[in-house]
Protein backbone atom coordinates (compact mmCIF):
# COMPACT_ATOMS: atom_id res chain seq x y z
CA UNK A 1 0.00 0.00 0.00
CA UNK A 2 2.67 2.39 0.15
CA UNK A 3 2.13 3.73 -3.07
CA UNK A 4 -1.38 4.12 -2.25
CA UNK A 5 -1.48 5.77 1.14
CA UNK A 6 -1.50 9.47 1.01
CA UNK A 7 0.91 11.04 4.19
CA UNK A 8 -1.00 14.26 3.33
CA UNK A 9 -2.85 15.93 6.10
CA UNK A 10 -5.54 17.27 3.95
CA UNK A 11 -7.29 15.74 1.19
CA UNK A 12 -10.29 16.67 -1.06
CA UNK A 13 -12.60 14.70 -3.22
CA UNK A 14 -13.05 15.75 -6.78
CA UNK A 15 -16.43 16.42 -8.14
CA UNK A 16 -16.60 16.03 -11.71
CA UNK A 17 -19.38 15.57 -14.69
CA UNK A 18 -18.23 14.66 -18.23
CA UNK A 19 -14.57 15.12 -17.47
CA UNK A 20 -15.20 18.08 -16.23
CA UNK A 21 -14.05 19.57 -12.18
CA UNK A 22 -17.00 20.95 -10.84
CA UNK A 23 -16.37 24.93 -10.49
CA UNK A 24 -16.33 24.25 -6.44
CA UNK A 25 -14.26 21.59 -6.47
CA UNK A 26 -12.00 24.00 -7.63
CA UNK A 27 -12.62 26.32 -4.26
CA UNK A 28 -12.58 23.28 -2.27
CA UNK A 29 -8.88 22.82 -3.73
CA UNK A 30 -8.13 26.49 -2.46
CA UNK A 31 -9.71 25.40 0.80
CA UNK A 32 -7.64 22.67 0.95
CA UNK A 33 -4.18 24.44 0.43
CA UNK A 34 -4.74 27.00 3.36
CA UNK A 35 -6.32 24.07 5.46
CA UNK A 36 -2.99 22.37 5.32
CA UNK A 37 -1.00 25.04 5.53
CA UNK A 38 -2.45 26.12 8.65
CA UNK A 39 -2.40 22.92 9.97
CA UNK A 40 1.26 22.10 9.01
CA UNK A 41 0.97 19.82 6.40
CA UNK A 42 0.24 18.84 2.91
CA UNK A 43 -2.85 18.66 0.62
CA UNK A 44 -3.76 16.26 -1.35
CA UNK A 45 -6.63 15.67 -4.03
CA UNK A 46 -9.04 12.44 -4.96
CA UNK A 47 -10.49 11.19 -7.95
CA UNK A 48 -13.05 8.69 -7.81
CA UNK A 49 -14.30 7.87 -12.20
CA UNK A 50 -14.67 5.21 -15.02
CA UNK A 51 -11.64 7.23 -16.70
CA UNK A 52 -9.60 9.76 -14.79
CA UNK A 53 -7.44 11.05 -17.10
CA UNK A 54 -9.13 14.45 -18.15
CA UNK A 55 -9.63 15.43 -14.91
CA UNK A 56 -6.46 14.24 -13.05
CA UNK A 57 -4.58 16.17 -15.80
CA UNK A 58 -6.80 19.13 -15.05
CA UNK A 59 -6.55 18.85 -11.14
CA UNK A 60 -2.55 18.17 -11.41
CA UNK A 61 -2.23 21.14 -12.30
CA UNK A 62 -2.16 22.65 -8.99
CA UNK A 63 -0.07 22.92 -5.79
CA UNK A 64 -1.12 19.28 -4.48
CA UNK A 65 1.53 16.77 -2.85
CA UNK A 66 0.00 14.42 -5.24
CA UNK A 67 -3.38 13.35 -6.88
CA UNK A 68 -4.35 9.78 -5.98
CA UNK A 69 -6.74 8.30 -9.05
CA UNK A 70 -9.05 5.18 -8.33
CA UNK A 71 -10.50 4.17 -11.82
CA UNK A 72 -13.54 1.66 -12.40
CA UNK A 73 -16.93 1.58 -13.78
CA UNK A 74 -18.66 1.64 -10.52
CA UNK A 75 -17.16 4.99 -9.92
CA UNK A 76 -19.38 6.14 -13.87
CA UNK A 77 -22.28 7.53 -12.52
CA UNK A 78 -22.33 9.27 -9.30
CA UNK A 79 -22.83 6.70 -6.88
CA UNK A 80 -22.87 7.56 -2.82
CA UNK A 81 -22.73 3.89 -2.06
CA UNK A 82 -20.14 3.39 -4.58
CA UNK A 83 -18.45 6.33 -2.94
CA UNK A 84 -18.91 5.59 0.72
CA UNK A 85 -17.65 1.75 0.56
CA UNK A 86 -14.49 2.70 -1.39
CA UNK A 87 -13.29 6.05 0.57
CA UNK A 88 -13.99 4.88 3.85
CA UNK A 89 -11.49 2.40 4.50
CA UNK A 90 -8.60 4.93 2.73
CA UNK A 91 -9.69 7.21 4.91
CA UNK A 92 -9.55 5.30 8.30
CA UNK A 93 -6.32 3.80 7.34
CA UNK A 94 -4.45 6.70 6.86
CA UNK A 95 -6.15 9.03 9.07
CA UNK A 96 -6.03 12.83 7.50
CA UNK A 97 -6.67 15.54 9.42
CA UNK A 98 -9.30 16.75 7.27
CA UNK A 99 -11.37 15.85 4.17
CA UNK A 100 -12.49 18.73 2.47
CA UNK A 101 -15.77 18.90 0.34
CA UNK A 102 -17.49 21.54 -2.03
CA UNK A 103 -20.88 22.22 -0.30
CA UNK A 104 -22.85 20.83 -3.48
CA UNK A 105 -25.87 18.60 -4.00
CA UNK A 106 -23.85 15.75 -4.86
CA UNK A 107 -21.08 15.82 -2.11
CA UNK A 108 -23.54 16.11 0.68
CA UNK A 109 -25.20 13.53 -0.66
CA UNK A 110 -22.92 11.01 0.49
CA UNK A 111 -20.36 12.62 2.39
CA UNK A 112 -22.00 12.47 5.94
CA UNK A 113 -22.63 8.69 5.38
CA UNK A 114 -18.88 8.42 4.60
CA UNK A 115 -18.24 10.11 8.06
CA UNK A 116 -20.38 7.48 9.62
CA UNK A 117 -18.74 4.71 8.05
CA UNK A 118 -14.61 5.92 8.17
CA UNK A 119 -15.83 6.97 12.04
CA UNK A 120 -14.85 10.53 11.37
CA UNK A 121 -16.81 13.88 12.63
CA UNK A 122 -18.62 15.92 10.45
CA UNK A 123 -18.98 19.51 9.44
CA UNK A 124 -21.81 21.08 7.46
CA UNK A 125 -21.49 24.09 5.56
CA UNK A 126 -18.37 25.61 6.74
CA UNK A 127 -18.21 29.72 5.17
CA UNK A 128 -15.21 30.15 7.19
CA UNK A 129 -12.35 28.97 9.52
CA UNK A 130 -10.65 30.85 12.75
CA UNK A 131 -7.43 28.83 14.09
CA UNK A 132 -7.59 28.70 17.71
CA UNK A 133 -4.76 27.49 19.00
CA UNK A 134 -4.23 25.24 17.15
CA UNK A 135 -8.06 23.96 17.18
CA UNK A 136 -10.58 24.94 14.19
CA UNK A 137 -13.22 26.50 14.48
CA UNK A 138 -15.82 26.50 11.67
CA UNK A 139 -18.65 28.73 10.72
CA UNK A 140 -21.83 28.02 9.20
CA UNK A 141 -24.71 29.26 8.29
CA UNK A 142 -27.85 28.49 11.14
CA UNK A 143 -31.87 29.39 11.00
CA UNK A 144 -31.96 29.16 6.63
CA UNK A 145 -29.22 31.67 6.60
CA UNK A 146 -30.32 34.75 9.22
CA UNK A 147 -27.50 33.76 11.89
CA UNK A 148 -24.77 32.05 12.08
CA UNK A 149 -22.97 29.04 14.75
CA UNK A 150 -19.42 28.90 15.52
CA UNK A 151 -18.55 25.24 15.81
CA UNK A 152 -15.75 23.14 16.75
CA UNK A 153 -15.25 19.59 16.47
CA UNK A 154 -14.60 17.63 19.75
CA UNK A 155 -12.18 14.18 19.99
CA UNK A 156 -9.25 12.52 17.53
CA UNK A 157 -9.69 11.39 14.39
CA UNK A 158 -10.57 13.11 10.93
CA UNK A 159 -12.74 15.80 10.00
CA UNK A 160 -14.81 15.73 6.82
CA UNK A 161 -16.18 19.21 6.25
CA UNK A 162 -18.24 20.78 3.08
CA UNK A 163 -16.93 24.33 2.12
CA UNK A 164 -20.21 26.48 1.02
CA UNK A 165 -19.94 28.56 -2.58
CA UNK A 166 -17.98 31.37 -2.65
CA UNK A 167 -16.43 31.21 1.22
CA UNK A 168 -13.01 30.08 -0.60
CA UNK A 169 -12.11 32.00 -3.84
CA UNK A 170 -11.32 29.58 -7.31
CA UNK A 171 -8.67 31.88 -8.31
CA UNK A 172 -6.71 31.60 -4.96
CA UNK A 173 -5.92 28.21 -5.69
CA UNK A 174 -1.92 27.65 -5.80
CA UNK A 175 -0.84 26.40 -9.39
CA UNK A 176 1.56 23.76 -9.31
CA UNK A 177 2.09 20.67 -10.77
CA UNK A 178 1.52 17.22 -8.75
CA UNK A 179 2.26 13.84 -9.27
CA UNK A 180 -0.93 11.64 -10.37
CA UNK A 181 -0.62 7.78 -8.78
CA UNK A 182 -3.23 5.61 -7.91
CA UNK A 183 -5.17 5.20 -4.83
CA UNK A 184 -5.30 1.69 -3.91
CA UNK A 185 -8.57 0.55 -3.22
CA UNK A 186 -10.27 -2.81 -2.70
CA UNK A 187 -13.06 -2.77 -5.15
CA UNK A 188 -14.44 -6.54 -4.14
CA UNK A 189 -15.34 -3.97 -0.74
CA UNK A 190 -17.18 -1.38 -3.61
CA UNK A 191 -20.98 -1.56 -3.04
CA UNK A 192 -23.48 0.88 -5.70
CA UNK A 193 -26.49 1.89 -3.71
CA UNK A 194 -28.39 2.58 -7.14
CA UNK A 195 -29.45 1.54 -10.88
CA UNK A 196 -29.31 4.73 -12.54
CA UNK A 197 -31.52 5.63 -14.68
CA UNK A 198 -31.07 9.12 -16.23
CA UNK A 199 -31.11 12.46 -16.29
CA UNK A 200 -33.86 14.80 -16.90
CA UNK A 201 -34.83 18.90 -16.97
CA UNK A 202 -36.67 19.72 -13.49
CA UNK A 203 -39.28 21.55 -14.80
CA UNK A 204 -40.54 19.72 -18.07
CA UNK A 205 -42.46 22.77 -18.90
CA UNK A 206 -41.54 25.50 -21.50
CA UNK A 207 -37.80 26.76 -21.63
CA UNK A 208 -37.25 29.94 -19.76
CA UNK A 209 -33.78 31.37 -19.96
CA UNK A 210 -33.44 34.46 -17.03
CA UNK A 211 -29.66 34.01 -17.62
CA UNK A 212 -30.48 36.47 -20.96
CA UNK A 213 -32.07 38.85 -18.69
CA UNK A 214 -30.77 42.36 -18.34
CA UNK A 215 -33.42 43.28 -15.91
CA UNK A 216 -35.21 40.56 -13.22
CA UNK A 217 -37.85 41.27 -10.29
CA UNK A 218 -37.23 38.02 -8.25
CA UNK A 219 -40.15 37.51 -6.04
CA UNK A 220 -39.54 35.65 -2.23
CA UNK A 221 -41.86 34.20 0.55
CA UNK A 222 -42.55 37.73 1.51
CA UNK A 223 -44.95 38.18 -1.97
CA UNK A 224 -47.31 36.11 -0.12
CA UNK A 225 -49.37 34.45 -2.48
CA UNK A 226 -50.41 33.75 -6.02
CA UNK A 227 -52.64 36.21 -6.16
CA UNK A 228 -50.33 39.02 -5.11
CA UNK A 229 -48.06 38.64 -8.41
CA UNK A 230 -49.73 40.78 -10.02
CA UNK A 231 -47.78 44.32 -9.45
CA UNK A 232 -44.62 42.19 -9.63
CA UNK A 233 -45.68 41.12 -13.50
CA UNK A 234 -46.90 45.12 -13.86
CA UNK A 235 -43.24 46.60 -12.71
CA UNK A 236 -41.14 43.92 -14.70
CA UNK A 237 -43.12 45.32 -17.63
CA UNK A 238 -42.91 48.81 -17.22
CA UNK A 239 -39.19 47.83 -16.56
CA UNK A 240 -38.81 45.64 -19.30
CA UNK A 241 -37.43 42.72 -16.86
CA UNK A 242 -38.31 39.16 -16.22
CA UNK A 243 -39.69 37.43 -13.57
CA UNK A 244 -37.55 34.93 -11.64
CA UNK A 245 -38.22 33.75 -7.79
CA UNK A 246 -36.89 32.04 -4.51
CA UNK A 247 -37.42 28.52 -4.22
CA UNK A 248 -40.23 28.60 -1.44
CA UNK A 249 -42.54 30.53 -4.32
CA UNK A 250 -41.66 27.66 -6.71
CA UNK A 251 -42.56 24.65 -4.41
CA UNK A 252 -45.95 28.04 -3.36
CA UNK A 253 -46.63 26.75 -6.52
CA UNK A 254 -47.10 30.96 -7.13
CA UNK A 255 -44.88 30.51 -10.08
CA UNK A 256 -43.70 27.55 -12.80
CA UNK A 257 -40.21 26.10 -11.75
CA UNK A 258 -38.33 27.08 -15.03
CA UNK A 259 -38.20 30.57 -13.14
CA UNK A 260 -36.60 29.39 -10.23
CA UNK A 261 -32.98 31.12 -9.14
CA UNK A 262 -30.80 29.19 -6.36
CA UNK A 263 -28.45 26.51 -6.16
CA UNK A 264 -31.02 24.18 -8.05
CA UNK A 265 -32.49 26.75 -10.14
CA UNK A 266 -30.91 29.09 -12.78
CA UNK A 267 -27.31 31.17 -11.95
CA UNK A 268 -28.25 34.71 -12.99
CA UNK A 269 -25.82 37.46 -13.53
CA UNK A 270 -28.47 40.50 -14.89
CA UNK A 271 -27.51 44.15 -14.76
CA UNK A 272 -30.52 44.76 -12.36
CA UNK A 273 -31.80 42.24 -9.59
CA UNK A 274 -34.17 43.30 -7.96
CA UNK A 275 -34.96 40.89 -4.75
CA UNK A 276 -38.74 41.48 -3.59
CA UNK A 277 -39.69 40.04 0.23
CA UNK A 278 -36.30 37.76 -0.75
CA UNK A 279 -34.90 37.26 2.45
CA UNK A 280 -31.45 35.70 1.19
CA UNK A 281 -30.95 32.44 2.24
CA UNK A 282 -27.55 31.14 0.54
CA UNK A 283 -29.11 28.22 -1.57
CA UNK A 284 -30.74 31.93 -3.15
CA UNK A 285 -27.59 34.20 -3.30
CA UNK A 286 -25.62 31.36 -5.43
CA UNK A 287 -27.63 31.70 -7.72
CA UNK A 288 -27.94 35.75 -8.17
CA UNK A 289 -24.51 36.92 -6.56
CA UNK A 290 -22.88 37.97 -10.02
CA UNK A 291 -25.73 40.64 -10.53
CA UNK A 292 -24.65 43.95 -11.68
CA UNK A 293 -26.86 45.79 -8.95
CA UNK A 294 -29.01 44.56 -6.15
CA UNK A 295 -32.21 45.98 -4.90
CA UNK A 296 -33.66 44.61 -1.80
CA UNK A 297 -37.44 45.02 -0.83
CA UNK A 298 -38.25 43.77 2.67
CA UNK A 299 -40.04 44.58 5.29
CA UNK A 300 -37.32 42.75 8.19
CA UNK A 301 -34.29 45.01 8.37
CA UNK A 302 -32.21 42.12 9.32
CA UNK A 303 -32.70 39.86 6.14
CA UNK A 304 -29.09 38.89 5.41
CA UNK A 305 -29.99 40.15 1.74
CA UNK A 306 -29.39 43.47 2.53
CA UNK A 307 -25.65 42.69 3.31
CA UNK A 308 -25.49 42.04 0.03
CA UNK A 309 -27.76 44.45 -1.57
CA UNK A 310 -25.94 47.93 -3.12
CA UNK A 311 -29.66 49.67 -2.37
CA UNK A 312 -32.08 48.76 0.01
CA UNK A 313 -35.80 49.72 0.88
CA UNK A 314 -37.08 48.71 4.36
CA UNK A 315 -41.01 48.49 4.60
CA UNK A 316 -44.05 46.76 3.23
CA UNK A 317 -43.81 45.34 -0.90
CA UNK A 318 -47.20 45.68 -1.33
CA UNK A 319 -46.91 49.60 -1.13
CA UNK A 320 -43.35 49.80 -2.45
CA UNK A 321 -43.43 47.83 -5.56
CA UNK A 322 -46.47 49.85 -6.53
CA UNK A 323 -44.95 53.18 -6.02
CA UNK A 324 -41.88 51.98 -7.62
CA UNK A 325 -43.62 51.15 -10.76
CA UNK A 326 -44.94 54.78 -10.61
CA UNK A 327 -42.10 56.38 -10.11
CA UNK A 328 -40.56 53.78 -13.38
CA UNK A 329 -43.56 54.80 -15.50
CA UNK A 330 -42.59 58.85 -14.23
CA UNK A 331 -38.53 58.53 -15.17
CA UNK A 332 -39.26 57.28 -18.43
CA UNK A 333 -42.14 59.71 -19.27
CA UNK B 1 -45.92 -1.25 3.59
CA UNK B 2 -44.66 0.47 7.23
CA UNK B 3 -42.78 3.92 6.73
CA UNK B 4 -41.48 5.61 9.56
CA UNK B 5 -41.55 9.16 9.30
CA UNK B 6 -38.75 11.42 11.54
CA UNK B 7 -39.95 15.21 11.89
CA UNK B 8 -38.31 17.56 13.41
CA UNK B 9 -40.08 20.82 15.10
CA UNK B 10 -38.54 24.06 14.76
CA UNK B 11 -38.98 27.53 15.22
CA UNK B 12 -40.73 29.83 13.12
CA UNK B 13 -37.54 31.47 11.53
CA UNK B 14 -39.68 34.72 10.37
CA UNK B 15 -40.28 35.41 14.03
CA UNK B 16 -37.48 37.65 15.94
CA UNK B 17 -34.35 35.66 16.39
CA UNK B 18 -31.66 35.98 19.24
CA UNK B 19 -29.27 34.94 21.28
CA UNK B 20 -30.09 33.07 23.96
CA UNK B 21 -28.18 34.26 27.35
CA UNK B 22 -25.50 31.15 26.89
CA UNK B 23 -24.79 32.70 23.41
CA UNK B 24 -24.95 29.07 22.45
CA UNK B 25 -28.21 28.66 20.71
CA UNK B 26 -31.08 30.84 19.93
CA UNK B 27 -33.49 32.26 22.72
CA UNK B 28 -36.37 30.04 22.17
CA UNK B 29 -38.71 32.06 24.84
CA UNK B 30 -41.27 33.99 22.41
CA UNK B 31 -40.96 31.71 19.21
CA UNK B 32 -43.68 30.02 17.37
CA UNK B 33 -42.83 26.33 17.09
CA UNK B 34 -43.99 24.45 13.39
CA UNK B 35 -43.05 21.32 11.64
CA UNK B 36 -39.73 21.70 9.99
CA UNK B 37 -40.63 22.54 6.09
CA UNK B 38 -39.02 19.60 4.02
CA UNK B 39 -40.26 17.52 6.70
CA UNK B 40 -44.12 18.52 5.93
CA UNK B 41 -43.75 17.03 3.08
CA UNK B 42 -42.38 13.95 4.20
CA UNK B 43 -45.12 13.49 5.90
CA UNK B 44 -47.23 13.69 3.25
CA UNK B 45 -45.38 11.25 0.93
CA UNK B 46 -45.34 9.08 3.34
CA UNK B 47 -49.01 9.38 3.80
CA UNK B 48 -49.54 9.14 0.03
CA UNK B 49 -47.60 6.13 0.17
CA UNK B 50 -48.83 4.16 2.35
CA UNK B 51 -52.46 4.36 0.89
CA UNK B 52 -51.40 3.28 -2.09
CA UNK B 53 -50.01 0.06 -0.94
CA UNK B 54 -52.25 -0.17 2.14
CA UNK B 55 -49.73 0.82 4.30
CA UNK B 56 -48.93 2.45 8.08
CA UNK B 57 -46.94 5.34 8.94
CA UNK B 58 -44.94 5.52 12.28
CA UNK B 59 -44.04 9.46 13.00
CA UNK B 60 -40.92 9.97 14.97
CA UNK B 61 -39.54 13.19 16.83
CA UNK B 62 -36.75 14.14 18.77
CA UNK B 63 -37.49 16.83 21.32
CA UNK B 64 -38.98 17.94 24.37
CA UNK B 65 -42.43 17.70 25.65
CA UNK B 66 -43.70 20.71 23.12
CA UNK B 67 -42.63 18.50 20.16
CA UNK B 68 -45.98 16.40 21.40
CA UNK B 69 -47.66 19.00 19.12
CA UNK B 70 -46.28 18.56 16.13
CA UNK B 71 -46.88 14.68 17.03
CA UNK B 72 -50.62 15.24 17.27
CA UNK B 73 -50.42 17.05 13.99
CA UNK B 74 -49.02 13.55 12.13
CA UNK B 75 -51.56 11.35 13.86
CA UNK B 76 -54.45 13.81 12.66
CA UNK B 77 -53.41 13.97 8.91
CA UNK B 78 -53.37 9.94 9.17
CA UNK B 79 -49.89 8.04 11.07
CA UNK B 80 -50.99 5.55 12.84
CA UNK B 81 -48.80 5.84 15.60
CA UNK B 82 -46.11 8.17 17.03
CA UNK B 83 -42.58 7.20 18.88
CA UNK B 84 -41.37 10.60 20.87
CA UNK B 85 -38.00 10.33 21.79
CA UNK B 86 -38.44 12.87 25.14
CA UNK B 87 -36.07 11.44 27.71
CA UNK B 88 -33.59 14.28 28.73
CA UNK B 89 -30.82 12.27 27.46
CA UNK B 90 -32.07 12.16 24.16
CA UNK B 91 -31.40 16.41 24.11
CA UNK B 92 -29.23 18.79 22.54
CA UNK B 93 -27.56 16.17 20.31
CA UNK B 94 -25.54 17.42 17.00
CA UNK B 95 -26.94 15.14 14.10
CA UNK B 96 -24.35 11.91 15.04
CA UNK B 97 -25.67 11.73 18.26
CA UNK B 98 -29.79 12.70 17.15
CA UNK B 99 -29.19 10.17 14.33
CA UNK B 100 -28.29 7.30 16.72
CA UNK B 101 -31.38 7.50 18.29
CA UNK B 102 -33.38 8.03 15.27
CA UNK B 103 -31.99 4.83 13.58
CA UNK B 104 -32.38 2.83 17.20
CA UNK B 105 -36.20 3.89 17.17
CA UNK B 106 -36.16 3.16 13.99
CA UNK B 107 -35.10 -0.11 14.01
CA UNK B 108 -37.68 -0.76 17.01
CA UNK B 109 -40.49 0.09 14.76
CA UNK B 110 -39.21 -2.35 12.05
CA UNK B 111 -39.89 -0.43 8.96
CA UNK B 112 -39.44 -0.37 5.01
CA UNK B 113 -38.83 2.82 4.48
CA UNK B 114 -37.80 5.93 6.17
CA UNK B 115 -38.68 9.42 4.72
CA UNK B 116 -37.64 12.27 6.00
CA UNK B 117 -36.99 16.40 5.13
CA UNK B 118 -33.66 17.42 3.59
CA UNK B 119 -32.46 19.86 6.06
CA UNK B 120 -33.87 21.31 9.34
CA UNK B 121 -34.43 24.94 8.87
CA UNK B 122 -32.47 25.56 12.57
CA UNK B 123 -29.50 23.88 12.91
CA UNK B 124 -29.89 23.29 9.23
CA UNK B 125 -27.14 20.14 8.99
CA UNK B 126 -29.00 18.40 6.38
CA UNK B 127 -26.68 15.54 7.52
CA UNK B 128 -29.14 13.74 10.01
CA UNK B 129 -30.89 11.20 7.77
CA UNK B 130 -27.52 10.22 6.00
CA UNK B 131 -26.00 9.16 9.24
CA UNK B 132 -29.05 7.08 9.96
CA UNK B 133 -28.78 5.60 6.92
CA UNK B 134 -24.75 4.76 7.76
CA UNK B 135 -26.26 3.33 11.49
CA UNK B 136 -28.94 0.85 9.84
CA UNK B 137 -26.73 0.21 6.98
CA UNK B 138 -29.28 1.06 4.15
CA UNK B 139 -29.47 3.08 1.20
CA UNK B 140 -30.00 6.86 1.06
CA UNK B 141 -30.74 9.68 -1.08
CA UNK B 142 -31.05 13.23 -0.37
CA UNK B 143 -33.14 15.91 -2.27
CA UNK B 144 -35.88 13.57 -4.05
CA UNK B 145 -37.99 15.06 -5.72
CA UNK B 146 -40.26 12.12 -6.90
CA UNK B 147 -40.75 8.96 -5.02
CA UNK B 148 -42.49 5.59 -6.69
CA UNK B 149 -42.73 2.44 -4.83
CA UNK B 150 -42.61 -0.29 -7.09
CA UNK B 151 -43.42 -3.78 -6.77
CA UNK B 152 -40.72 -6.18 -6.03
CA UNK B 153 -39.09 -4.28 -3.24
CA UNK B 154 -37.70 -1.08 -5.25
CA UNK B 155 -38.20 2.57 -5.61
CA UNK B 156 -37.84 4.85 -8.35
CA UNK B 157 -36.18 7.83 -7.29
CA UNK B 158 -36.00 11.09 -8.43
CA UNK B 159 -33.10 13.56 -7.34
CA UNK B 160 -32.39 17.11 -7.70
CA UNK B 161 -28.78 17.59 -8.74
CA UNK B 162 -27.79 21.47 -9.58
CA UNK B 163 -28.91 23.87 -12.10
CA UNK B 164 -32.06 22.61 -12.74
CA UNK B 165 -31.54 18.82 -13.92
CA UNK B 166 -32.67 16.03 -11.80
CA UNK B 167 -31.12 12.50 -11.92
CA UNK B 168 -33.45 9.08 -11.88
CA UNK B 169 -32.57 6.24 -10.34
CA UNK B 170 -33.94 2.84 -8.62
CA UNK B 171 -32.58 1.79 -4.69
CA UNK B 172 -33.60 -0.96 -2.95
CA UNK B 173 -35.97 -0.73 0.06
CA UNK B 174 -35.48 -0.18 2.64
CA UNK B 175 -33.90 2.91 2.33
CA UNK B 176 -33.83 6.57 3.58
CA UNK B 177 -35.34 9.32 1.52
CA UNK B 178 -34.84 12.69 1.80
CA UNK B 179 -37.66 14.53 0.53
CA UNK B 180 -37.35 18.39 -0.77
CA UNK B 181 -40.13 21.31 -0.07
CA UNK B 182 -42.17 21.26 -3.35
CA UNK B 183 -42.20 17.45 -3.84
CA UNK B 184 -45.86 17.41 -3.23
CA UNK B 185 -48.96 18.91 -1.85
CA UNK B 186 -48.83 18.76 1.67
CA UNK B 187 -53.06 17.89 3.32
CA UNK B 188 -54.64 19.46 5.98
CA UNK B 189 -56.22 18.05 9.33
CA UNK B 190 -59.82 17.40 9.21
CA UNK B 191 -61.70 17.66 12.14
CA UNK B 192 -62.28 14.46 12.06
CA UNK B 193 -58.35 13.20 11.75
CA UNK B 194 -58.11 15.91 14.64
CA UNK B 195 -60.52 13.67 17.06
CA UNK B 196 -59.05 10.43 16.11
CA UNK B 197 -55.77 11.13 16.59
CA UNK B 198 -56.37 11.92 20.11
CA UNK B 199 -56.95 7.82 20.94
CA UNK B 200 -53.64 7.22 18.91
CA UNK B 201 -51.01 5.82 21.19
CA UNK B 202 -47.93 7.87 21.70
CA UNK B 203 -44.24 5.80 22.58
CA UNK B 204 -41.77 7.29 24.68
CA UNK B 205 -39.00 4.74 24.88
CA UNK B 206 -36.62 5.83 27.20
CA UNK B 207 -32.62 5.25 26.15
CA UNK B 208 -32.64 1.62 27.39
CA UNK B 209 -35.31 0.56 26.17
CA UNK B 210 -33.53 1.44 22.62
CA UNK B 211 -30.52 -0.34 23.53
CA UNK B 212 -28.41 2.79 23.84
CA UNK B 213 -26.29 4.25 26.66
CA UNK B 214 -27.15 7.95 27.87
CA UNK B 215 -23.65 9.29 27.24
CA UNK B 216 -23.83 8.35 23.56
CA UNK B 217 -26.63 10.36 23.17
CA UNK B 218 -27.46 13.95 23.42
CA UNK B 219 -24.50 16.73 23.95
CA UNK B 220 -22.51 13.83 25.73
CA UNK B 221 -22.29 11.68 22.42
CA UNK B 222 -21.90 14.75 20.36
CA UNK B 223 -18.78 15.35 18.47
CA UNK B 224 -19.87 18.47 17.34
CA UNK B 225 -19.93 21.97 20.03
CA UNK B 226 -21.56 24.85 19.57
CA UNK B 227 -19.53 27.53 20.46
CA UNK B 228 -21.60 30.87 19.74
CA UNK B 229 -24.09 31.71 17.19
CA UNK B 230 -24.63 35.45 16.06
CA UNK B 231 -26.07 37.30 13.04
CA UNK B 232 -23.79 37.97 10.39
CA UNK B 233 -21.63 40.44 9.90
CA UNK B 234 -23.23 42.67 7.15
CA UNK B 235 -20.36 43.76 5.67
CA UNK B 236 -21.22 47.23 4.06
CA UNK B 237 -24.29 46.19 3.03
CA UNK B 238 -27.12 48.13 1.14
CA UNK B 239 -27.35 51.78 0.85
CA UNK B 240 -30.89 52.19 2.92
CA UNK B 241 -33.83 54.77 1.41
CA UNK B 242 -36.10 56.30 3.77
CA UNK B 243 -39.34 57.68 3.45
CA UNK B 244 -42.63 56.47 2.83
CA UNK B 245 -42.77 54.18 -0.11
CA UNK B 246 -43.48 56.83 -2.78
CA UNK B 247 -40.06 58.87 -1.76
CA UNK B 248 -38.15 55.53 -1.62
CA UNK B 249 -39.05 54.31 -4.74
CA UNK B 250 -38.45 57.80 -5.99
CA UNK B 251 -35.02 58.03 -4.57
CA UNK B 252 -34.43 54.43 -5.74
CA UNK B 253 -35.44 55.22 -9.56
CA UNK B 254 -33.43 58.20 -9.54
CA UNK B 255 -30.11 56.38 -7.87
CA UNK B 256 -30.56 53.53 -10.34
CA UNK B 257 -30.80 55.75 -13.45
CA UNK B 258 -27.47 58.01 -12.15
CA UNK B 259 -25.26 56.56 -9.57
CA UNK B 260 -25.77 52.96 -10.85
CA UNK B 261 -27.00 53.62 -14.54
CA UNK B 262 -28.76 50.19 -15.04
CA UNK B 263 -32.33 51.73 -15.95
Amino acid sequence: MSSSTSSASVWTVIQHREGKVHRMSLEAIAASQQLAAETGGSAAAIILAADASEIATQVAAYDLEAVYIAENPAFGDYDPGAYVTALAPAIAAAQPALVVFPHTYQSVDYFPRLGHAAGAAVVTEAISYENSDGQLIWRRPIMTGKMQAKVRVRGEGPVLVSVQSGAFAADGARRGSAPVQPLEIDLSQVHPDREHLGVEAAGGGEEVDLTKADIIIAAGRGVGGQDKMGPLQELAEVLGGEIGASRPVIDSGWLERERQIGSSGQTVAPKLYLAVGISGAIQHLVGMKGSGCVVAINKDPSAPIFGIADYGIVGDLHEVVPALTEAAKEAKG
Amino acid sequence: MRIAVCIKQVPDTEGRLRADATGRWIDEEDLRFVINESDEYALEEALTVAEKSDGEVVVISLGPARVQEALRKGLALGAAKAVHLEDPAFQNGDAGATARALAAAIEKEGVDLVLTGSQSDDAGWGSTASLVAGHLGWPHAWLVMGLEIEDGGSAKVTREMESGMNEVFRLRLPAVIEVQAGINHPRYASLKGIMKAKRKPIDKPDPAALGLAAEDLGESGSRIEILEVAFPESGEGAQILEGDAATAAKSLVEKLQKEARVL
